[in-house]
């Protein structure tokens, strides 16, 4: 039987000129420029780039296209933006300052219409539906807003199914529990979620060590997998970085206190792109192979 | 004076990537949805993501169709991306029959959703690999540093078929259908994947297809 390639992408999540990282979307620490993750993400293989504009939808602060534009003019792998995008015209000016593709939550879930209307304006694999789920205490996932915290009420199931029906080109089902843990992806979950539609689904949430990223393939059944972690914190500690915390520590926004303080990852065994895809394919998973190339 | 590359805007799909690709390997390239500018044009680049039947209106209304049609007839070099490659065809079966720009003889068809009883996700989104047709090799084309299965990004429902086996320039197969992914007739050269979104290798395409073609 043929499989699907697999896509690697690592998950950008920003605050104002920061890249951050949390535990089920909240404590968020600082961790560097976000430019300078993406460039390295691309120079060692990225598939693909998602950022997500971690404040945005709180605070209706859109402050991701600047940082956009300058990526996307050196960086030439597709980029989805997400965080705060409630109208057709938000879309519009994201994808002007040079995303590829959109990630809609709370928009969608509050008007789902603006899924079909999106699709029809901009293409259907230009719109990606961000899913945010929590597992209740009666075994039900149920789709999240703001990073998790508002209620919806909605099965994720069912809100998958309708949000392919009006025209989402892609799913990222991103597992609230497991948000920044390292203790694995929600298999379970992905795969309720890969068996009710049709367009691919990417994973998101937990990954802490290569055989997570095996599970999730198989027993969740995703097309690809978001990963945040355990590539950020690799990349902070290696002695090449651009020293992160330095550059994030002068514009003096956040919570830098982490950063300096240089303490462990817990759970993480963190890696870089190309283990990962060297791992992929020593699992016979087909992907797209790191090779080092002469940056265009 | 340089030579002017034309990207024709059609309000469908990612210009700016496009743009962003040329500008990088030295293009003159403009965005332009202007009929007088696209026949003046050295060279055309035709992007685009979303519905054929919108696309084809929205060249008719906007009267960019003759002008288009006019100029790669005049043998300027023409760059087709992703919808751009499917536009080139006959028609396609998207929503009932629809005419095409009937530059290139062949269909357009969509993905189907299962093969051999496997569901095949669509869109097709990803990394995938392109190889040369039986008896063809990319020598003097603008893929000759590219390797038979080498991996280009893909966005797409539907793919071409073209009339003429030898049009066909690279293949790709997904989930067990193997599909013409890029087509090179006379001054045409088309992808159903999006070098600008390739990597290096991606942009690298940009680059030969300028040179080759005295656009930088």
């Amino acid at each position: 039987m043929q499989q699907e390639t697999i896509r690697v992408i690592p998950r950008l999540d920003i605050k104002g000129p920061n890249l951050v990282k949390g535990i089920h979307l909240e404590g968020l620490r600082v961790l560097g420029k976000p430019e300078e993750f993406a460039r390295y993400y691309y120079e060692t293989g990225a598939d693909e780039l998602f950022f997500q504009d971690v404040v945005a939808s709180l605070y209706e602060r859109n402050s991701l296209h600047e940082i956009v534009s300058k990526i996307a003019r050196e960086i030439f792998i597709p980029l989805t933006v997400g965080g705060g995008l409630r109208s057709l015209q938000d879309i519009r000016e994201v994808l002007r300052a040079g995303a590829d593709k959109v990630a809609i939550n709370t928009a969608a879930l509050k008007h789902p219409e603006i899924i079909r209307q999106a699709a029809l304006d901009f293409g259907s694999s230009t719109i990606v539906v961000a899913i945010e789920a929590i597992k209740e205490r009666d075994g039900r996932y149920l789709a999240y807003t703001d990073n998790g915290r508002e209620y919806t009420g909605r099965e994720v199931r069912e809100w998958a199914q309708e949000a392919e029906s009006l025209g989402a080109g892609e799913i990222v089902i991103t597992s609230v529990d497991r948000e920044g843990t390292g203790e694995g992806y929600d298999c379970a979950l992905t795969r309720l979620v890969a068996d009710a539609v049709g367009v691919p689904v990417i994973a998101h949430g937990g990954p802490g060590k290569l055989s997570h990223i095996d599970e999730v393939l198989g027993a969740g059944g995703a097309s690809a997998i978001a990963v945040a972690g355990m590539l950020h914190y690799d990349y902070i500690t290696r002695p090449d970085s651009y020293r992160a915390a330095d550059s994030a520590t002068r514009d003096g926004e956040g919570n830098t206190e982490f950063l300096r303080s240089g303490r462990s990852y817990g759970r993480f065994e963190t890696c870089t792109l190309p283990a990962i895809k060297a791992h992929l394919l020593a699992q016979l998973l087909p992907c797209r192979p790191y090779t080092p190339a002469i940056i265009a | 004076m340089s030579k002017k590359t034309i990207i024709v805007d059609y309000e469908l799909g990612n210009l700016f990537s496009v743009q962003q690709a040329c500008l990088h390997v030295g293009l003159d390239a403009e965005i332009s949805n202007d009929p007088a500018q696209v026949a003046a044009a050295d060279g055309l680049i035709l992007p685009g993501v979303g519905a054929f039947g919108t696309a084809m209106n929205n060249l008719r209304n906007r009267g960019l169709e003759a002008p288009l049609k006019a100029r790669v007839a005049a043998g300027i070099p023409f760059l087709g991306i992703c919808l751009g490659l499917q536009l080139l065809m006959t028609g396609s079966e998207e929503f009932g029959t629809q005419g095409g720009l009937d530059l290139l003889p062949g269909k357009v068809r969509r993905i189907p959703p299962t093969i051999d009883m496997h569901r095949v996700r669509v869109p097709h989104i990803g990394w995938n690999q392109i190889v040369a047709p039986a008896g063809r090799d990319w020598e003097g084309t603008p893929l000759q540093h590219l390797r038979a299965g080498d991996y280009m990004y893909f966005v797409h429902s539907y793919y071409c078929e073209p009339d003429r086996a030898e049009d066909r320039l690279t293949l790709t197969n997904y989930m067990g259908l193997e599909y013409c992914s890029g087509v090179q007739h006379g001054n045409i050269l088309a992808f159903q994947f999006h070098p600008e979104k390739s990597g290096p290798d991606g942009v690298e395409i940009y680059r030969q297809w300028g040179s080759m073609h005295g656009l930088i």
